[in-house]
C-alpha cells in the first residue's frame, strides 16, 4: 500500500483550505468528508470504507483511515459517536454482538481481516484489546496473564510461561506490587492495578497491534497517570489505537488524533495539529468545548 | 525475554489446526446434547400418539336383537320396575347365538356370548325404558365389541404367535373374521371414551369421571392459591418490615418451592384426613393439597410482578394522597396482574399434572361413578393414566395413551394461554 | 342447612349489610360526601366485614366441634361394656355407627348400634341447625351493631385496611404453617414408628421387607425396617439421571448461550421446555411400556440380563425429565456471567470454546453446582416414575441392570391400598418421608444459598 493516489487529493485540499483561511461557513460546518491526513505512509492497519451496522443503526458511515506503525493513535469524539464500534471493528470483537454487520475493507499488514478464510483467532492474537472496565478472569493473577500463553502455546515449559508472566508484568509496571502475590486472584486488586493486568495480559502474547477502549475511564487519577505512562511506554514497539473521551489524555498519549462525529470520521491529524488548529468546524467545536 | 512477534503468529498458527478441531468437536457436542433432548422428545409423542390414537376409535359389531317379551315384560303391562330389572343378559345371548347357530357345548356357547361387549345389557335396558314400545320388536343394533376382540381388530393381536400365547384362542378369532366378512363389523368414533367414568371393561371406560374430579380439584385450587397467593407477595413485597422473621418466610417459601411433591401428599394424608376428618378420595382434599403445593410458585410469580412495576407510579400515586392500599390496589396490582396470572396459570397446569401427592390421599381408588361435587369420591386424569397402565389389558394402555393425549392437550393450552398473556401485557419501562 | 349454601347465606347478607352501610353513610353526609371521613364505599365495606367476618369464624368453630361433640353425647349413651372397651376397639364401634348412620353396610350390626345410629343422625341433625341459627344470629346482629356506629366522622376506611393488613399477614404466614404442618405430621408419625423399630435399625439396616410387619407382634425383631437398600437404590437411579442430564443439560444451555443463533433458540428453546412442562406419569409411561422393554431387548441381544424394571431405564427417563431443568438453571447462571469477562478471552484470541472452557465455566461453576443440587434434590423427591419403572423389590445392589426401590416407591406402596393408619407399615411410610424432607430440605437450602451467593457477586 505504498502508493494512494487518494492522499494527495485529500492533503492537497485540506492545505488548501486551510490557506485560504476560509471562514466557518455552513458548508463547511456540513461537510462529513475526512480533512487533515487519514493516511500514513507505511500504515499497519489501512481501513478504507468501513461501515458498521446496528440491525437498522448506521453506526459508521465510510470511515477510511490509517493506523501507523509503532505510534499512538488517538481517536476522540462525542459519546455515541461511534469511535469504540469503529475500534472493536479492527479486530472483529464486533462478531460477538447479534445483529452487527459491517461493510468495507480493513487490512493488518497488507492482509484483509475481513477476508472468507481469515481465522479470527490468530487476528486476535495479533491485535489484542484493553476494555474500559477492567475484566480480569476469575482466577489468580498469574493465570490471568499465563492464559492467553497457554491457549496460543507460546511457551514450552513451565519456566517458560513464568518469564514470560514476569515480563509481562514488568512491562506494565505491576511487578513490584504484585510479585508476592501471584495466586491471588486477579479480581482482588485495585481497579488501577486490574487495568494494568489487563494490559499485562494482552502484551503476554505479544501482539502487534493494541486496542484499548476507554482504558481510563473506571480509574482514578492516580492510576489514570500510572496507565498513561505505560501506554506512552508501549507506544515506543506497538501500535496502539486508543479511544478516550478525555482530550488530555488524548494530548498526552498519542501522536495521531482521529476525530468521530456520529459515526463519521471528521478529521485526522498530528495531535499537536488537532488541538492547536483544527480544520473541521466541528472538530473546533467539541476541542473548546462547545459541546461533546 | 518474550518471544519476538514474528514467532508469535508462527506458533499461534501451528496451534490453530488443533484448536479449531476442538472447537468444532465442542460446538457438535452441544449441537448433539440439543438433539438429544429434542430427540427424547418426538420420541415419548410418537410413541403417546401411536399408542393411543387407537382409543379414539372402538370396533362395533352389529346385533340382531328381538326384544322378547317373554324375557322382558312376561305381564305385558309394561311395568317400569319389571323393565328395568328384566335379565337383558339373556336377550343378548340369544342375539350373539343366533349370530353362531353352530355353537354348541357349554363352553363355547357361553365364550360367544362375551363377543358383545358387556355394556350391552345396559345399552339394551336404557333402550327399553327409554322406548317401551320396543318391546316384541326386531331390530339391529350396533354394539361395542369385548376389549379382546377390539385389540384384535386394530391389529394388536399376533395371530401368528402359537395359541396359547395370544388372549385370543383360533376358535374366537376365526368367530371374529366370520363377523368381518358378514359386514357386521364396523370402526366408530368411541364417544364413551369422553362420557364415561372409570370401568372394569376397557370399551366402556372413560376419562370423564377423572376429568371432572381434576376439574374439581383445580376450582379447589384456583380459588384458594391465587387469593392467598396474591395476598402473600403483596404483603411481603409492599408491607412486610425487612427483619428475619420476613427473611425466613422468604427462604421459607423458596425451599417449599423445591421439597417433593409428595412430602405435600404426606402432609395432606396426616393433617388433612386423619387430624380434620375430611373424605379420602375427595377432590376437595386434593385442591387442599395443590394448593399448599402450587402457592409457593404463585408468590414466586407475584413478587416478581410487583417488583417490575416502576416506583415512581408508586410515587405519583401516594402524592396525591392515596393510601397506600390504595396505591396497591388502584395502581400496582393492576400493573402486575398479568404477571401475576401467568405464574399461576403455571403453577395450575403443574397442579393438574401432578400425580405423586394424589395417591397419598387415596385418590387412586376405583370410581364407575362420575364425581358431582368436592367432596364425592373421585380421582384425577393423571391418576387415572397411572391407573390404566397398572391394568393387564392392551385396552387400557391404548386408552391411558389416549387420555395422556388429552391431559397433554389442556397443559398445551394453559401453557399457551400464559405465553400469550405475557406477551400481550408484558411492558418495559 | 349445609356449609356451603350457609356461607352463601353469609355473602348474601354481607352484600345486604355493604348496600345498608352505603345508604346511611350518603344519608349521614347530608348530600356531601366531602362531609365524610371516608367514602361511601368504606363504611359499606366496613358494614359488610363485621356481617360476615365473626360469623364465617363461628361456622368454622362450629364445623370442628360439631362432628366430636355429637360422637361424645352418643358415646356417653352406649352400653357401658362398650365404653369400657379399649380405644381401638371402641374407634371401630364408632366407625361401625357412622356406617349405619350414613346408609352404608357396617360390619357388626345390633339393636343397641342401630339406636345409636339413629341417634347420631337426630343429633347431627340438631347441630346442624344449630350451627346455622347461630351464625346467621351473629351474623345480622354485628352487621347491625356495625350500622348502628357509622358516623361522618367514622374512620371506616382505616379500618377495612388494617383488616385487610390483617388478612395479608395471615396469608404470609401459610407458607411457615405448612413447613411446620410437614415437619410436624412427618416427625410425630415417625416419633411412633421409632417406638416400635429403632432409629439405628432403620437407618443402619440391611435388610426391607415391610409386608412381614403385618404379624404385628414380630416386628421389633424382624428388622425388616431396615432402610439401607432404599437409601441406594434412590441413590443409584438418581445418580444415573444425574448422568444423562448433567452434561446434556450443561451442554445445550451452553450450546443455545453461546453458539446458536437466535432464531434458532427462539424455537429450540420452547421446544425444550415442553419436556420441563410434561407431567411425571407420562415419563413413567415412556419408561415402563418403552425404554424398560428397549433395554431389555438391548441387554438379551448382548447377552446381559436386564430385569423388566432396571434401574437403567427409570434413571435414564428421569434424567430426561431433569435435562430442562438443569439447562434452564445453566443458563441462568452463563448469562450472569458479565459479557467483559468473555470479551476479555476473545480480544487475547480465544476460541469461543476455550472462552467457555476456560473462563465463562469456572465464573459460573459455583451457580452450575447450586443447579446440580436442586437437580438431584428433584431426582431423589421424584416419584411417579420410579413407582411406574422401577420395582419394589429392595435389593442392594450397584448393578443399574438390576432392579431396585426407591424411598419414594415404597412411601407410595406403604400408603395406597386399605391400611390401618396406626401400622408399623404405614407408620414406616412417614419415617421415610422424614428422611426424604430432611435430605432436599439440606440440599435445597445449600442450593440455593449458593446460587443467591453465585448472583450477588455480579450484580
Amino acid at each position: 500500500m505504498a502508493h494512494q493516489p487518494g492522499v494527495a487529493v485529500m492533503e492537497a485540499g485540506a492545505l488548501e483550505f486551510r490557506a485560504a483561511e476560509v471562514e466557518d461557513t455552513d458548508e463547511r460546518r456540513e461537510s462529513r468528508e475526512t480533512v487533515g491526513t487519514p493516511f500514513a505512509d507505511d500504515p499497519r492497519m489501512t481501513c478504507r470504507d468501513v461501515n458498521v451496522y446496528y440491525g437498522d443503526n448506521h453506526a459508521i458511515k465510510n470511515v477510511s483511515l490509517d493506523i501507523g506503525r509503532e505510534q499512538v493513535l488517538a481517536m476522540i469524539g462525542p459519546s455515541g459517536c461511534g469511535k469504540s464500534t469503529f475500534l472493536r471493528a479492527l479486530n472483529r470483537m464486533n462478531d460477538t454482538i447479534d445483529g452487527c454487520r459491517m461493510t468495507g475493507e480493513i487490512r493488518l499488514d497488507g492482509q484483509d481481516i475481513y477476508a472468507k478464510d481469515m481465522d479470527v483467532v490468530p487476528l486476535r492474537a495479533l491485535v489484542g484489546m484493553v476494555f474500559q472496565k477492567p475484566n480480569p478472569f476469575p482466577k489468580s493473577i498469574f493465570d490471568n496473564i499465563a492464559y492467553g500463553v497457554r491457549i496460543h502455546g507460546l511457551a514450552e515449559s513451565k519456566s517458560e510461561i513464568e518469564g514470560i508472566v514476569e515480563h509481562s508484568l514488568k512491562r506494565a509496571g505491576l511487578w513490584e506490587e504484585v510479585n508476592d502475590r501471584l495466586d491471588q486472584p486477579g479480581t482482588g486488586l485495585s481497579g488501577g492495578q486490574q487495568q494494568r493486568l489487563c494490559i499485562a495480559r494482552t502484551i503476554a502474547v505479544s501482539p502487534e497491534v493494541i486496542l484499548m477502549d476507554e482504558p481510563c475511564s473506571a480509574l482514578d487519577p492516580i492510576a489514570t497517570a500510572k496507565v498513561e505512562d505505560l501506554i506512552n511506554e508501549l507506544g515506543q514497539d506497538y501500535t496502539i489505537a486508543i479511544v478516550t473521551h478525555s482530550m488530555q489524555q488524548a494530548a498526552r498519549v498519542s501522536q495521531r488524533t482521529a476525530y468521530f462525529h456520529l459515526g463519521d470520521l471528521l478529521e485526522v491529524g498530528p495531535t499537536d495539529q488537532i488541538f492547536t488548529n483544527p480544520i473541521h468546524p466541528l472538530t473546533e467545536d467539541y476541542i473548546t468545548g462547545r459541546f461533546g | 525475554m518474550a518471544t519476538p512477534p514474528k514467532s508469535t503468529i508462527e506458533r499461534v498458527r501451528a496451534t490453530l489446526a488443533r484448536r479449531n478441531r476442538a472447537e468444532r468437536r465442542f460446538k457438535n457436542l452441544g449441537r448433539a446434547a440439543v438433539l438429544l433432548g429434542l430427540v427424547f422428545l418426538v420420541l415419548m409423542f410418537v410413541n403417546i400418539i401411536s399408542t393411543g390414537y387407537p382409543a379414539f376409535w372402538q370396533t362395533y359389531v352389529k346385533l340382531p336383537v328381538y326384544f322378547d317379551p317373554q324375557v322382558v315384560d312376561p305381564q305385558g303391562n309394561r311395568d317400569r320396575e319389571t323393565l328395568g330389572s328384566a335379565d337383558y343378559g339373556a336377550l343378548v345371548k340369544a342375539s350373539v347365538r343366533s349370530l353362531f347357530p353352530e355353537v354348541e357345548g357349554r363352553r363355547d356357547r357361553r365364550d360367544v356370548a362375551k363377543l358383545a361387549s358387556r355394556g350391552t345389557v345396559f345399552q339394551l335396558r336404557r333402550m327399553v325404558l327409554a322406548d317401551p314400545s320396543l318391546v316384541g320388536v326386531r331390530t339391529e343394533i350396533w354394539v361395542p365389541v369385548d376389549d379382546d376382540y377390539d385389540m384384535l381388530h386394530k391389529g394388536n393381536v399376533d395371530r401368528t404367535l402359537p395359541e396359547a400365547d395370544r388372549r385370543l384362542s383360533d376358535r374366537k378369532i376365526g368367530w371374529f373374521d366370520r363377523l368381518i366378512a358378514e359386514g357386521r363389523i364396523e370402526s366408530r368414533f368411541n364417544a364413551t371414551f369422553f362420557q364415561a367414568g372409570d370401568s372394569r371393561e376397557p370399551e366402556l371406560a372413560g376419562i370423564w369421571g377423572a376429568a371432572m374430579g381434576s376439574f374439581f380439584m383445580l376450582v379447589v385450587t384456583l380459588s384458594l392459591s391465587f387469593p392467598l397467593g396474591v395476598a402473600t407477595a403483596v404483603y411481603l413485597e409492599e408491607f412486610a418490615p425487612r427483619n428475619r422473621v420476613t427473611s425466613l418466610i422468604e427462604v421459607n417459601i423458596n425451599n417449599l418451592a423445591a421439597v417433593p411433591s409428595i412430602v405435600f401428599g404426606l402432609l395432606g394424608l396426616a393433617v388433612f384426613i386423619n387430624l380434620f376428618g375430611l373424605p379420602r378420595s375427595a377432590p376437595l382434599v386434593g385442591g387442599l393439597v395443590l394448593t399448599l403445593m402450587t402457592l409457593p410458585t404463585i408468590i414466586i410469580a407475584g413478587r416478581a410482578a410487583l417488583t417490575s412495576v416502576p416506583p415512581s407510579i408508586r410515587e405519583a400515586a401516594l402524592g396525591i394522597g392515596a393510601s397506600k392500599l390504595q396505591m396497591i390496589v388502584h395502581h400496582v396490582l393492576p400493573l402486575a396482574m398479568p404477571g401475576m396470572l401467568t405464574g399461576t396459570i403455571i403453577g395450575m397446569a403443574r397442579a393438574l399434572g401432578e400425580t405423586a401427592p394424589l395417591l397419598m390421599i387415596g385418590m387412586v381408588a376405583f370410581v364407575v361413578d362420575i364425581p358431582q361435587s368436592v367432596t364425592d369420591a373421585a380421582t384425577a386424569l393423571p391418576v387415572q393414566i397411572f391407573l390404566w397402565l397398572d391394568s393387564p389389558e392392551r385396552a387400557f394402555v391404548e386408552r391411558a395413551s389416549a387420555a395422556i393425549m388429552v391431559l397433554l392437550a389442556f397443559l398445551i393450552a394453559m401453557n399457551a394461554l400464559a405465553i400469550v398473556l405475557r406477551r400481550r401485557f408484558e411492558r418495559r419501562w | 342447612m349445609g356449609s356451603p349454601s350457609l356461607i352463601l347465606a353469609l355473602l348474601g347478607l354481607s352484600s345486604v349489610s355493604y348496600y345498608l352501610g352505603w345508604r346511611r353513610s350518603i344519608s349521614l353526609a347530608q348530600g356531601a360526601v366531602r362531609n365524610l371521613h371516608s367514602l361511601p364505599g368504606y363504611h359499606g365495606l366496613y358494614t359488610a366485614l363485621w356481617a360476615a367476618v365473626p360469623a364465617l369464624l363461628l361456622l368454622c368453630i362450629g364445623v370442628t366441634l360439631k362432628g366430636p361433640i355429637v360422637t361424645s353425647i352418643v358415646v356417653s349413651d352406649l352400653p357401658a361394656e362398650v365404653q369400657s372397651l379399649p380405644p381401638e376397639r371402641l374407634n371401630l364401634v364408632i366407625n361401625d355407627i357412622r356406617n349405619l348412620a350414613s346408609g352404608n353396610i357396617a360390619s357388626r350390626k345390633s339393636p343397641a348400634m342401630v339406636a345409636a345410629a339413629d341417634r347420631y343422625v337426630r343429633l347431627q341433625g340438631y347441630a346442624a341447625i344449630a350451627v346455622t341459627v347461630a351464625v346467621l344470629v351473629l351474623g345480622v346482629f354485628c352487621g347491625a351493631i356495625a350500622w348502628r356506629t357509622i358516623q361522618p366522622g367514622k374512620r371506616a376506611r382505616n379500618a377495612v385496611e388494617r383488616t385487610i393488613l390483617g388478612f395479608l399477614m395471615a396469608s404470609s404466614t401459610i407458607a411457615i404453617l405448612t413447613t411446620v404442618g410437614i415437619v410436624l405430621s412427618v416427625l410425630f408419625e415417625s416419633l411412633r414408628f421409632f417406638q416400635a423399630v429403632p432409629v439405628t435399625d432403620f437407618i443402619f439396616g440391611t435388610e426391607w421387607s415391610p409386608q412381614m410387619a403385618i404379624r404385628a407382634d414380630q416386628v421389633g425383631a424382624s428388622g425388616a425396617f431396615g432402610a439401607i437398600p432404599l437409601f441406594a437404590g434412590t441413590l443409584l437411579i438418581s445418580f444415573i439421571a444425574m448422568v444423562v442430564a448433567v452434561p446434556v443439560g450443561l451442554m445445550s444451555a451452553i450450546y443455545l448461550a453461546e453458539y446458536a443463533r437466535p432464531r434458532v433458540r427462539a424455537v429450540v428453546k420452547p421446544l425444550l421446555e415442553v419436556l420441563a412442562g410434561i407431567p411425571t406419569v407420562v415419563y413413567g409411561f415412556f419408561a415402563a411400556l418403552t425404554v424398560a422393554p428397549f433395554m431389555r431387548g438391548m441387554g438379551e441381544s448382548l447377552g446381559l440380563d436386564v430385569a423388566s424394571e432396571s434401574a437403567m431405564a427409570a434413571g435414564l427417563v428421569m434424567g430426561v425429565m431433569i435435562i430442562p431443568f438443569v439447562s434452564s438453571l445453566s443458563d441462568d447462571v452463563i448469562n450472569a456471567v458479565p459479557q467483559a469477562m468473555r470479551d476479555g478471552a476473545y480480544a487475547l484470541g480465544s476460541t469461543r470454546s476455550e472462552t467457555i472452557k476456560k473462563v465463562v465455566i469456572p465464573a459460573a461453576l459455583p451457580g452450575i453446582v447450586g443447579g446440580v443440587l436442586l437437580a438431584v434434590s428433584r431426582a431423589i423427591g421424584e416419584t411417579m416414575i420410579v413407582v411406574m419403572a422401577a420395582g419394589l423389590a429392595a435389593n442392594l445392589t450397584a448393578n443399574p441392570l438390576k432392579a431396585v426401590t426407591t424411598v419414594t416407591v415404597q412411601i407410595v406402596t406403604l400408603l395406597t391400598g386399605d391400611q390401618e393408619f396406626d401400622s408399623p407399615k404405614t407408620l414406616a411410610a412417614f419415617a421415610l418421608g422424614l428422611v426424604l424432607f430432611v435430605v432436599t430440605l439440606g440440599l435445597n437450602v445449600i442450593a440455593l444459598q449458593v446460587v443467591r451467593k453465585y448472583r450477588e457477586q455480579y450484580e
